[in-house]
């Protein structure tokens, strides 16, 4: 392994710019002549506009434009669309209803835009707003996505009737009901996943920018896949043509999910920005982006896993309700069942599933993946089965679970995916190593004797990642390919551009793509940088969503770099005056074998754009090669997380005071960076379980609406963390990667819940479990230890 | 318009603002020092702390007007040249950033502790001074091992300094 190579902890390239402030995040940019816009939104949750007047905020101070739903409709710019098209069992079409950037005629959840003002500073955009009068015929509005299908519950869209989107189901129901008839024992459960603002630092933004001479428009935003925003706003919305957009994703500041999507206001500043003449910016406030930014999980599920002798799983079922919230997000279908239901084997052999999913429109902001996406909610259903049910049965949990894993390889699941490596067992043994799962009976009797609960919950989780063998989803209704792309530039100096399809925003790929060309071509780190995130300059690329950018976007550039290789040598041959078939290329070295004849890679690379020792008829001049990579199958991570508590009985506040991951990613690239997205994974999973929720009252107001009341993690809520790996390389892609950035959050709510419950001996928790709810669960569990 | 006056990285500026321009709008819009950054609406998040007169401040929380004749200090004042400042060094180091963008506020944050706690930090007094910034990347393992780091290369700095 070299310094800068694969497997090396390379500190990052990009980290220079962010730690001396010169990050260039969308709101640091401004464009000469940049108008401000601030976006107007419904008040309420559900209600009719039957009017706008906006003559008295388009003369106020500094407004260029005031425009509304009406204005859009108008110029017949398109709706916000769902790329994922999901069947209903029985045959029908998923019911998308129409989603215009600012809503026309009707608002459907508090936060919902209805009107725009532009004008020359936010300031007075923001005055003349309130000059806006909007008529509003307030209806009633539902929120709980078990409610929302009720007779008499409040219809959001005609096209949906019972508010229901699609009602989907996956697996084989009468193996099921025959392995439950036949069952020893059966575990039940209610589980509420509870809803979540992804919440990245930096929040969205936008800038639109019209050039009347050329008819281009530009736009700057913080998205997560740029190419996929352009295909959309170009095809769809119909903004303009694809080859008259570009699209800009500068530094993003975070993304978990929620910059893949396509919203309604980086449409509406393109659009803006062409009726003013001016360039057009947004910058989401933090209190907007609670309303406005897509939210994530919020499934409501009953779950039930059949036992047959001696702790062995015969079956699964499972019905859930999905809140999709007021209107189909981008991928918001794909979440609560491709990437849901597929996942509920867990780590097991589970010979039959059953999995019937609901999903509904309520009057709340759109639901879409948050990261993990789907993943979390599966994991989080089938590892809390698995606790529950081993102390039902009164066996070790551990046991439990090693009876049921999968142990050979390939291995079908009854849910679609074919798991193709992994060493479960391993994982498992090393985490309980390092967590002192021996030492756990001691420290819980030392824990009593001060008066506190002490609890140890495990999570043994599998996800899939490295999404995805293009045919195989377009079957399952993805409306897009999901392969990636790469070209590597060597420059006549032999320095070297890689411009990637993936977008890092955060993750640190202008290091570990460094790190994988460095190792090929043996050229120093330095010697590479990476271009992503700008359509003009990459040709096309599908993003950075689902843990792909490693296992599909490496392996693109894995493709490239074989075809710059090939070409090199055939120009090292004619350099050498050797056979192309004797040229042997090491260490950045081209050598004719079995002579003392050599030339280093800089050579080649000059004497490939010179072109004098070979003719046009020979070989083009040049030196850059591109490449298509689409995975043959998933890549399946999986691990083994362990956390342990403290809870106070009195209060029911709860302490984690160790957290062990061992995962299995296949090969690693980079293992700091890999290590610090399992940290931060972990953070999210640790929010989700114990502080964070969205909650909307009965009327659809948001009562979770910034940073006071929605509880995000801070550094005292989580202990230091123990992470360690094992690895089986993944044998679908050419580096055996596959992919981190999901794991933590994945494998972390149901460690905690596990733990908890140990703790307090109920299993009567829902997320998130606040100190409140511990305590009333202690309490209902012991109205006997209350009344002492 | 009112006028202010205040001195920023070290230079004088001077300038008209509108009576409720913050001090974050002031340093981002009318200074170009975009490396102070808006994460929240309600002070919560740390990604705009400054230093005022040598103490940590939330640049989100002041009107520029109230900054009158002080001394700030963004993040783009800490390196010297091409030398980074040591707690930006072990925030590179100890891999203590992903996205970046909560970065300078948590390094101006660490700055602003090590004078006022010493540079030996054990990891509970860093998580608890942590309470007032939010990140969402890094799960704030690294970034409190960063700390602890910078504040001891802060020490050496200071001690080779004073040998000078
Ligand atoms: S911007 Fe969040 S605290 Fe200042
Ligand atoms: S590094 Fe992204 S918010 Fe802290």
């Amino acid at each position: 392994m070299s310094a800068t190579g694969i497997g090396a902890a390379v500190r990052r390239k990009e980290d220079y710019r962010f730690i001396t402030g010169k990050g260039q995040y969308t709101d640091d940019i401004s464009r000469p002549g940049q108008t401000h816009i601030h976006f107007l939104r419904s008040p309420h949750a559900h209600a009719k506009i039957t009017s706008i007047d906006t003559a008295s905020a388009k003369t106020m101070p500094g407004v260029l434009a005031v425009l509304t739903g009406a204005d859009l409709a108008g110029d017949k710019i398109g709706n916000l669309i769902c790329g994922w098209m999901i069947h209903s069992k029985d045959g029908t079409p998923m019911k998308m209803a129409p989603h215009p950037a600012i809503a026309h005629g009707k608002a459907c959840y508090a936060g919902d835009p209805v009107a725009v003002v532009i004008a020359e500073t936010l300031g007075q955009a923001r005055d003349a707003a309130e000059k806006i009068e909007v008529d509003y015929e307030v209806l009633p509005a539902v929120v709980d996505p078990a409610k929302t299908q009720e007779a008499g519950a409040p219809q959001i869209h005609e096209v949906a009737p019972q508010n229901t989107i699609f009602q989907w189901h996956l697996g084989e129901a009468a193996a099921v009901d025959a392995a439950f008839a036949s069952a020893k024992h059966v575990t039940k459960l209610d589980i509420v996943n509870n809803r979540l603002v992804p919440n990245a630092m930096e929040p969205r933004a936008a800038i639109g920018e019209y050039d009347s001479g050329t008819q281009n428009f530009t736009l700057w935003n913080t998205t997560q896949n740029p190419h996929v925003a352009r295909l959309v706003i170009a095809a769809f919305v119909g903004m303009a043509p694809e080859h008259k957009l570009r699209v800009i994703a500068p530094d993003v500041g975070g993304g978990f999910g929620s910059k893949i999507f396509i919203y309604p206001e980086e449409v509406v500043c393109l659009w803006a920005s062409k009726k003013v003449g001016r360039p057009v910016k947004w910058v989401c406030e933090r209190a907007e982006a609670f309303l406005a930014d897509a939210h994530g999980r919020d499934h409501v599920t009953h779950a039930e896993l059949a036992f047959g002798e001696g702790g062995k799983m015969t079956a699964l079922r499972a019905k859930t309700i999905a809140n999709l919230g007021a209107y189909m997000s981008t991928f918001s279908s794909s979440i609560p069942t491709y990437l849901y239901a597929t996942l509920l084997s867990g780590q097991y052999d589970l010979p039959a599933i059953y999995c019937e999913v609901d999903a509904v429109y309520t009057n709340t902001v759109p639901v879409d993946a948050y990261r993990g996406a789907g993943r979390p909610e599966a994991t989080f259903v089938v590892e809390r089965l698995v606790e529950v049910a081993a102390r039902e049965l009164h066996m070790d949990p551990v046991e439990l679970r090693r009876k049921n894993f999968v142990k050979s390889f390939p291995h079908q699941t009854p849910v679609i995916m074919n798991y193709d490596v992994g060493d479960y067992d391993a994982s498992m043994r090393k985490a309980m190593e390092i967590a002192d799962v021996n030492g756990f009976a001691a420290r819980r009797r030392e824990a009593e004797k001060r008066g506190k609960l002490r609890g140890l919950g495990y999570s043994t989780y599998i996800e899939a990642c490295g999404i995805a063998p293009s045919q195989a989803v377009g079957s399952l209704g993805a409306g897009v390919g999901l392969w990636e792309s790469a070209e590597v530039r060597v420059n006549p100096t032999g320095s070297v551009e890689v411009l990637t399809g993936s977008h890092s925003h955060g993750q640190g790929h202008e290091t570990t793509f460094a790190q994988l060309v460095s190792e090929r071509l043996g050229i120093p780190i330095e010697n590479v940088s990476i271009v992503h995130g700008d359509t003009d300059k990459v040709q096309f690329g599908m993003g950075t969503y689902g843990s792909r950018s490693g296992a599909v976007g490496m392996s693109a550039i894995v493709k490239a770099l074989e075809k710059v290789e090939a070409k090199a040598k055939k120009v090292a041959s004619h350099l050498m005056e050797a056979a192309e078939s004797d040229i042997v290329f090491k260490d950045g070295q081209f050598t004719v074998a079995g002579t003392d004849k050599s030339a280093a890679w800089a050579d080649v690379a000059l004497h490939a754009y010179i072109a004098h020792k070979f003719t046009g008829a020979q070989l083009e001049p040049g030196l850059k090669e591109g490449a298509f990579y689409d995975p043959t199958n998933f890549t399946f991570p999986a691990g083994c997380h362990i956390c342990e508590v403290e809870i106070d009985p009195e209060t029911g506040s709860t302490t984690i005071v160790g957290w062990t991951a061992v995962d299995d990613f296949g090969t690693i690239i980079n293992p700091m960076i890999v290590e610090g997205q399992v940290h931060g994974g972990i953070a999210q999973g640790v929010g989700q379980a114990l502080m964070e929720n969205a909650v909307y009252d009965k009327d659809g107001q948001l009562m979770s609406g910034s940073f006071m009341d929605y509880s995000m993690p801070r550094a005292e809520n989580l202990p230091p963390l123990k992470i360690d790996t094992t690895v089986t390389p993944c044998p679908g892609n050419p580096l055996g990667i596959k992919g981190c950035g999901e794991a933590g959050a994945i494998a972390a709510p149901a460690a905690v819940i596990n733990a908890i419950t140990d703790a307090i001996r109920t299993e009567n928790l829902a997320m998130p479990a606040t100190a409140p709810a511990v305590w009333a669960a202690v309490r209902a569990a012991a109205p006997a230890l209350a009344a002492e | 318009m009112p006028r202010v006056s205040l001195t920023v990285n070290g230079k004088a500026v001077t300038a008209d603002v509108e009576s409720r321009t913050l001090l974050v709008q002031f340093l981002r819009e009318n200074l170009r020092l975009t490396g102070t950054h808006v994460g929240c609406d309600t002070s919560q998040c740390g990604c705009c702390v400054v230093h005022v007169d040598g103490r940590a401040v939330k640049s989100c929380t002041i009107l520029v007007q109230q900054a009158e004749g002080a001394d700030v200090k963004t993040i783009e004042s800490l390196a010297v040249g091409d030398t980074l400042h040591p707690m930006q060094e072990a925030f590179r180091q100890n891999h203590g950033l992903q996205c970046g963008f909560c970065t300078p506020g948590m390094i101006m944050t660490a700055v602003d502790l090590v004078a006022r706690k010493g540079h030996d930090l054990d990891d509970k007094t860093i998580r608890e001074e942590l309470e007032g910034n939010l990140c969402r990347c890094t799960g704030y393992h690294n970034i409190v091992k960063s700390i602890a780091a910078g504040a001891k290369a802060m020490a050496a700095t200071t001690t080779a300094q004073a040998a000078e």
